[in-house]
């Protein structure tokens, strides 16, 4: 009689076969683009472990660094706020000083093309009071050699004149003021006339003839005869023009930006200036009235 | 008595028969030598699987599934063996390995002596064999092939009845 093992064993004996046959093939065969079948069967079988390990410690990681760690971030988030509003603050501050130096090169430049007239820059540090004057005040004063009467000016145009000087400070009387007023002269008829405040933005010039032609747009410059600033600064443009009895009333928009003014040029002189005009120069032809000295610094 | 019984469940006197010192053997051989070199010369001698009925034949007879599918196993990788490079080891021997077990398995059961039960049979290994063989080159090999076409039934028919004559001579190898 022939012993003829059970069932099961004979299965596992199947299975066992089976399984060692698939082995060798997997051995033997090497698919084009993926390596010998043994190793992308045993890729096939790990990475989905892999995988999994890598999804859980992600998780694990996401975790801690999402839900745990939160516990930190309320107070990073109030510190980085700080930080940014301290940021905010100095960029503000940076931009500030960027346009403040911007400004203080054009006042540099303005001072570099005007050696012969002595000039000292000031910044204004604050404004009139009250309504009844248009006055500023600057941060330099008697001890650096600003003097009443002496005027201010941007590398824009005129700005007034000095009211009163102190030790450390002075005030200036500016030219929208109704009290103001400044020797000027239209740069095309070449007609004077004094250019004066009226308590409002634009300046208003006076003792213009009906008959003299002036045309809105035109410029309007120092004409010097005032003996506070030179002759040729820009004072404004001419805005409107109606006609008056027995003068035209004529406004004046004006050059230097009134009503953000910084920094100031004060003109350290109480003599008649003389200075040279690059941006126009036909202003300083010798046909103008009151304009026949040559343009440099004249001391009287 | 040249054969033994084996009583199973519900099952009476199924026969296991024993066979002449190296019968096995040499019939294997004979199958495999024969299915290498008769195609050569006739050219639809291929549609013939001699290994296959061998499997068959000597796991219906032994009944022994071990045994059956060791055979089988063996049959198969000295087939594929011989099959060239382009079959690789295992592929005839998965397939035979498993047809050998169910031969086995089914002969423990069922009389197949009778030549229309051996025709059937046959034919119907013959379908399972090409069917795994299909399955492993799609599924291991990642190797396209036709599940089912009328040629394949029409070489499981051929293989059924060249079985039935063919067993009749391994009957002989039986020892009486």
């Amino acid at each position: 009689m022939i012993a003829i093992p059970s069932r099961h064993k004979s299965l596992v004996l199947l299975a066992g076969v089976i399984v060692l046959q698939v082995l060798m093939l997997a051995v033997q065969i090497k698919r084009d683009s993926e390596g010998r079948l043994i190793r992308v069967w045993t890729v096939g079988a790990v990475s989905p472990f892999e995988r999994a390990g890598s999804y859980g410690f992600g998780s694990i990681r996401n975790a801690w660094r999402h839900y745990l760690a939160l516990r930190n971030t309320a107070k990073e988030n109030e510190q980085i706020r700080h930080e940014n509003d301290a940021l905010k603050l100095q960029i503000s501050q940076l931009q500030g000083k960027a346009a403040e130096a911007d400004r203080l090169a054009v006042l540099l430049n303005f001072r570099r093309a005007h050696t012969e007239v002595p000039m000292i820059a000031a910044r204004v540090i604050g404004a009139g009071a009250g309504t009844a004057s248009l006055t500023i005040e600057l941060d330099r004063g008697e001890r650096d050699g600003i003097r009443k009467n002496m005027g201010v000016i941007t590398p824009d145009g005129v700005v007034g004149k000095v009211v009163e000087a102190y030790p450390h400070a002075a005030q200036v009387l500016l030219l929208t003021d109704k009290d103001s007023g400044v020797g000027a002269m239209l740069a095309d008829s070449r007609i004077q006339s004094p250019v004066g405040g009226q308590g409002e933005p634009l300046l208003a010039m006076k003792y213009v003839p009906n008959d003299d032609t002036v045309s809105v747009g035109e410029h309007v410059y120092t004409s010097g005869m005032d003996r506070i600033f030179p002759r040729d600064l820009p004072v404004g443009t001419v805005a409107e023009i109606k006609p008056g009895n027995p003068f035209k009333q004529i406004r004046i928009k004006p050059a230097a930006h009134l009503e953000r003014l910084e920094e100031v040029l004060v003109l350290l002189s109480l003599r008649p200036l003389e200075m040279k005009n690059e941006e126009n120069p036909g202003a300083a032809q010798p046909s103008a009235p009151g304009a026949a000295s040559p343009p440099q610094a004249v001391r009287r | 008595m040249n054969y033994a019984f084996e009583m199973r469940g519900g099952e009476s006197h199924i026969e296991v028969h024993k066979f002449r010192a190296g019968a096995i053997i040499i019939a294997t051989l004979l199958a495999l030598v024969i299915q290498a070199s008769f195609p050569i010369h006739f050219a639809q001698a291929a549609v013939l699987d001699l290994p296959l009925m061998v499997t068959i034949y000597f796991g219906l007879s032994r009944r022994n599934p071990s045994t059956g599918l060791l055979l089988g196993m063996l049959i198969g990788l000295l087939q594929d063996s011989l099959s060239g490079p382009t079959v690789p080891l295992g592929l005839y021997g998965i397939a035979k390995t498993i047809i050998g077990y169910l031969a086995s398995s089914i002969g423990a059961r069922l009389d197949t002596e009778h030549p229309a039960a051996r025709f059937a049979l046959t034919a119907a290994f013959f379908i399972a064999h090409q069917g795994l063989i299909v399955l492993t080159r799609r599924i291991l090999l990642a190797q396209p092939e036709p599940w089912f076409n009328m040629h394949l039934v029409a070489a499981a028919l051929v293989n059924g009845l060249v079985a039935v004559f063919l067993f009749l001579l391994l009957d002989r190898l039986r020892r009486n």
